[in-house]
């Protein structure tokens, strides 16, 4: 079963295996490829957007599609494209940096990725199917729920069937981490991505049955005639607001925490010293965390909490700064002194320091309660939170992408259109949003289909949009170099970048059952440990046995395919009494395997010993 | 080679649930998926409490609730979760048909208690007229106990399905994680149903 072999069989066969897989290699390709399609899509809305609002009165697009580009853009870019895409990079790279065969849910992760695919899918089919959702990716009530049409309940459905995938993968990275780590790997011993990894799966732990819970009530005064938001019935609509923050901020951290680990690894390999202040950024990492889930009425300052509630939520928020801060000063001294090389991924990381910081700096001008009434919704809050979603998190995956694509494909993507990529990219995105500030400032309201000429505003939307063009360009190019290293890209080396730890030390891509033996940790960056003492190699810590496998299995599939279908039958039950049959049929499908699941053993398989020396040789 | 003879019951250890790699993935995976669960209550709850007098002219918590009945559920779930106990307390001893006996007791336990709240429910609809669309604390109220319910439900099905599959079998070292985690999961529906006594029906009648 070794990966040559595997690539010689036919579309079918590779098909199959791929809706059927589930080793975290291949899910992560997945991942990668589903969050890349959303990634597309939500660019292209935002193009249409920009394109919108480059002249001042435009009718490119009418208002009401104007409402469901915006909504679609936020949620497909939140949920469906930077999620599944920082999955991808987990997926990929967790287990190998821990020395695990695999995640400790098998099974789950593959369930995991289905679920987020088909929430993504009734998300989007809605587009096709009546209009889609047009009440903000914040959906706020009152107005989600008296949005005309069947827009907000495929929002409704699609992220609550997504976030279930989320929530499981959070569990499984959780288990994996704790309980699958290879022997001498310690806490304090793993590397910094795996840190951001596992913290990040406690907030998805936490954050997300926040979300599920508001959903729910949003479906059920929708579909199902509650009144939680209702005010006539004495309903209050902001629940809704406080449920989704509750949410909503800690997710803005599940977003950006593995995007510093990311870095992290990064700034590390290509300064050629170990992480500056290791212990001081793992303990920021949960520190950050921690505060996360403090902060969330930051975003309802204008709501009228009053002034006790605003000022604490305020001084927890800027609190943030100070771990954010440190982190920032420890990538700055790791490379103080380093033997640096610049790389695309080393330009990701290091565009990522002066984009992020300003994105910071304008957090804290927010988080000012005083000011924050000048500057809530306008677009000084978009330029903030696209200065840290798109220069950390964006930059973060396409610096992962770009420094694990060798392990993940076993070729390394090409420098030149990496290095093009970059600087259009780079230069887009501050052309895009610098002056969004200062278009905010001037009093220009987020989320307004048109505005009016001569106030100001002309020249800074018009650059605004020309900066979006620079980014689509920097995307393409991407693209192409993707296709290009498919077809003819450089075969990469085991360990392209002179690596530190465990996911350099095997094959590019690696073996189904990632290591052949347990490796024994000596300490941090273990293959770095074992290069300077000359060895080059990790020691094995246990002796050459029978691998035990997972079975591939079609139930996550069904499952998720499942939910799907029940998806549609709860949207149109409201409307025809035959979307009952849907709803059924579809519940009936998902109770059902699960049943088997439960029901049917599943003990895997095992590699023989002497297979596997047969395969050393 | 090793993989077999795990699975002998005559050489059980003493922990079955957790004597696996794959069982104790599953412990702790499934504590987490408990913790993610508390945050889910914890939702409901505070949804519940904003809106507890949100009754929009219709029956008050003090007028619809009667301790008895809510009681007696009380103690019909309480007394399951001990007998659940009863069971775990035998499957570490390796004594199957006991372990069978008191699960069985367990369930019957907890249909009880799903019968009086389905009873509950019918009673504030008809002759209330108290229900899940009258009001933001009906809303409420059926959402956070319906939830709760729909937990025990669920919890059923799954205890009755793991029963009748391993029924012939007895047990072994791949399904003693499963009834350990259905056990974890019948307290955790427990857990929530004590603060849904306290915050639900004691603050509805006193608070």
């Amino acid at each position: 079963m070794s990966t040559v072999a595997s690539q010689k069989r036919g579309f079918g066969a590779v098909l199959w295996d791929y809706l059927t897989t589930v080793d975290h290699k291949k899910i992560a390709h997945l991942y990668l490829f589903g969050g890349g399609f959303f990634f597309l899509l939500g660019g292209l809305e935002a193009m249409i957007i920009r394109i919108q609002l480059a002249v001042p009165e435009n009718d490119f697009v009418s208002a009401g599609f104007y409402n469901e580009l915006l909504t679609m853009h936020g949620t497909t870019m939140i949920f469906l494209a930077a999620m599944p895409l920082l999955f991808a990079l987990m997926n990929a790279v967790v287990p190998l940096q821990i020395g695990a065969r695999d995640v400790a849910f098998p099974f789950l992760n593959s369930l995991g990725f289905w679920l987020f695919l088909f929430g993504g899918l009734i998300l989007n089919l809605s587009w096709f199917l009546e209009g889609a959702p047009d009440a903000g990716w914040t959906a706020y009530a009152p107005l989600s729920v008296t949005s005309p049409g069947h827009g907000v309940d495929f929002y409704v459905i699609g992220l609550q069937i997504a976030g279930a995938g989320t929530l499981i993968a959070g569990i499984n990275f959780l288990v994996t981490i704790i309980n699958m780590r290879a022997p001498g790997m310690t806490y304090m011993r793993m590397p910094l991505f795996t840190w951001t990894t596992f913290v990040t799966s406690v907030l998805i732990l936490f954050a997300f049955p926040a979300l599920t819970i508001g959903l729910f009530l949003l479906m059920f005064d929708r579909m199902f005639g509650s009144a939680f938001f209702d005010v006539g019935l004495g309903g209050n609509s902001i629940i809704w607001q406080h449920l989704f923050w509750i949410f909503g901020h800690p997710e803005v951290y599940i977003l950006i925490l593995p995007a510093f680990g990311i870095f992290s690894e990064i700034f590390a390999t290509f300064s050629r010293k170990r992480l500056f202040g290791y212990t001081a950024m793992v303990f920021a990492t949960i520190l950050i965390a921690f505060f996360g889930f403090m902060v969330w009425a930051h975003h309802m300052f204008t709501v009228g909490l009053g002034p006790v509630a605003n000022s604490i939520f305020a001084i927890a928020t800027m609190a943030i700064a100070v771990p954010t801060g440190i982190k920032i000063f420890n990538w700055l001294a790791t490379m103080w002194g380093g033997r640096i090389t610049i790389n695309t991924s080393m330009l990701w990381a290091l565009g990522f320091i002066p984009s992020f910081t300003i994105g910071g700096m304008t957090g804290v001008m927010v988080a000012a309660v005083v000011a924050d009434y000048q500057y809530h919704d306008t677009y000084f809050v978009v330029a903030h939170f696209h200065y840290v979603i798109v220069g950390g998190v964006v930059f973060g995956i396409l610096a992962g992408l770009h420094y694990w694509w060798p392990k993940m494909f076993g070729r390394v993507l090409h420098e030149g259109m990496g290095k093009l990529t970059f600087w259009t990219f780079f230069i887009g995105f501050h052309l895009t949003f610098f002056i969004q500030h200062f278009l905010g400032l001037m009093g220009m309201p987020r989320r307004y289909w048109v505005f009016l000429e001569n106030q100001g505003l002309d020249t800074g939307n018009m650059i605004s949009t020309i900066g979006a063009f620079f980014m689509a360009f920097g995307v393409v190019v991407m693209l192409i170099n993707v296709v290009y290293t498919a077809l003819k890209g450089e075969k990469a080396a085991d360990d392209p970048w002179d690596g530190r730890t465990l996911e350099w030390t095997m094959a590019s891509p690696p073996a189904e059952y990632n290591f052949k033996q347990a490796p024994l940790v000596r300490g941090l960056d273990p293959l770095w440990i074992e290069k300077t003492e000359g060895k080059g190699q990790l020691t094995p810590a246990e002796p050459l046995g029978d691998i035990h496998m997972p079975n591939a299995s079609f139930l996550p599939f069904l499952m998720s395919l499942g939910l799907f279908i029940a998806g549609f039958g709860f949207i149109y039950q409201v409307d025809y009494d035959w979307a009952y049959i849907l709803l059924f049929a579809g519940m009936a499908m998902t109770l059902g395997c699960m049943l088997i699941r439960s029901l049917k053993d599943d003990h895997g398989y095992h590699i023989p010993k002497d297979e596997l020396e047969r395969e050393a040789d | 080679m090793s993989h077999d003879h795990s699975l002998n019951p005559e050489t059980m250890p003493n922990e079955p649930e957790k004597a696996t790699e794959e069982g104790k993935n599953k412990f702790l995976g499934f504590w987490f998926f408990l913790g993610g669960e508390t945050v889910l209550f914890a939702c409901l709850f505070g949804t519940y409490i904003a809106l507890r007098n949100s009754t929009a002219g219709g029956p008050t918590a003090n007028e619809l609730f009667g301790l008895e009945l809510v009681f007696m559920m009380t103690i019909l779930l309480l007394t399951s979760s001990l007998t659940s106990v009863y069971a775990m307390y035998h499957m570490k001893n390796n004594d199957f048909k006991k372990m069978q006996l008191w699960l069985g007791i367990t369930a019957i336990l907890g249909f009880t208690f799903l019968g009086l709240e389905i009873y509950e429910f019918t009673h504030y609809i008809v002759d209330y007229e108290f229900t899940f669309r009258s009001s933001a604390f009906g809303s409420a109220f059926y959402t956070l106990v319906g939830f709760h319910g729909g937990h025990v439900t669920f919890g059923l099905a799954w205890l009755i399905a793991i029963m009748i599959r391993n029924a012939k079998r007895g047990l072994n070292l791949y399904n003693a994680p499963k009834f350990y985690t259905w056990s974890l999961y019948w307290h955790f529906i427990d857990v929530i149903w004590v603060f849904i006594f306290t915050v639900v029906y004691l603050m509805g009648k006193v608070g």
